[in-house]
């Protein structure tokens, strides 16, 4: 829950920043940005979308029920979030203003792996733990026998 | 300041020194900012860097919670970050919609897409 919050922060970041950076555009730059067919769309508004253009779904992410299936697509997640804000980094690596928020957030998502990594560590020790079954109906007629 | 009072409730060294080598500007303990003679932005600047410290806390402990240093700093932040929210509160006006007010100051500030929040 706790980490939901701050991706939904991270959320409003980036648009933040392509707010600013879309801010006041003329025509002409928007078109030699390769933002067309975005402004066609949405103007100069903010809609959730991946870099190539498929809006937000979803269907991008899994809950299986299953605590293990589950860590392990949190941890999925925390590396691909990382390696998108490394491309974005690569991409805007002339523009400082952009840069730095970016690292900061491919920062978090390292510190969420490595939270989310611990839970997992935690689920699998408590799985690992020696059993035992007591059945108390059992336990308690023989003992009145 | 940060080792007295680190010392006054119990903690021996700074959390943050051990897991944030990258960016010493996330360290807390290089604040040196004059708590009673503070502008705006400085106010600003420590009550953001608390509330981070604060979550980043809450996160390791999920995972640690016998940590008693990390309990430790967490109070500490929290006492800050509670009396200083305060103060700027009522002196700047409301940083959340949980903060009363006689008259509604929420909406004359800029977003920050709107490059305000400094
Ligand atoms: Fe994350």
């Amino acid at each position: 829950m706790i980490f939901g919050t701050e991706e939904l922060a991270h959320l409003e970041m980036v648009g933040t920043i392509v707010h600013q950076l879309t801010k006041n555009a003329s025509i002409e730059e928007i078109e030699a940005a390769g933002l067309g067919a975005y402004y066609t769309d949405h103007g100069v508004d903010v809609y959730p979308q991946s870099a190539a253009g498929m809006p937000f779904s979803a269907s991008v992410l899994a809950c299986k029920g299953d605590a293990i299936a589950n860590l392990q697509e949190d941890l999925a997640a925390e590396q691909k979030a990382r390696a998108t804000y490394e491309k974005l980094i690569d991409l805007c690596r002339d523009n400082p203003d952009v840069v730095d928020p970016l690292k900061f957030l491919r920062e978090r998502e390292i510190v969420h792996f490595q939270r989310f990594g611990e839970a997992l560590r935690g689920v699998q020790d408590k799985l690992a733990e020696k059993k035992f079954y007591m059945n108390c109906d059992n336990m308690n007629t023989n003992m009145y026998k | 300041m940060q080792e007295e009072d680190n010392r006054n409730c119990g903690c021996m060294y700074n959390m943050m020194n051990t897991n944030y080598t990258s960016n010493s500007n996330n360290d807390m303990s290089d604040c040196e900012c004059d708590k009673f003679n503070q502008t705006r932005e400085e106010m600003m600047e420590r009550i953001k860097c608390l509330n981070f410290a604060i979550i980043e806390l809450g996160l390791y402990l999920d995972t640690h919670v016998d940590d008693e240093r990390a309990i430790c700093l967490h109070r500490k932040y929290c006492k800050e970050y509670r009396e200083l929210t305060d103060k700027y509160q009522k002196i700047y006006g409301p940083l959340t919609i949980h903060f009363p007010c006689n008259k509604w100051r929420w909406i004359e500030e800029p977003w920050p897409w709107e490059r305000g929040n400094f």
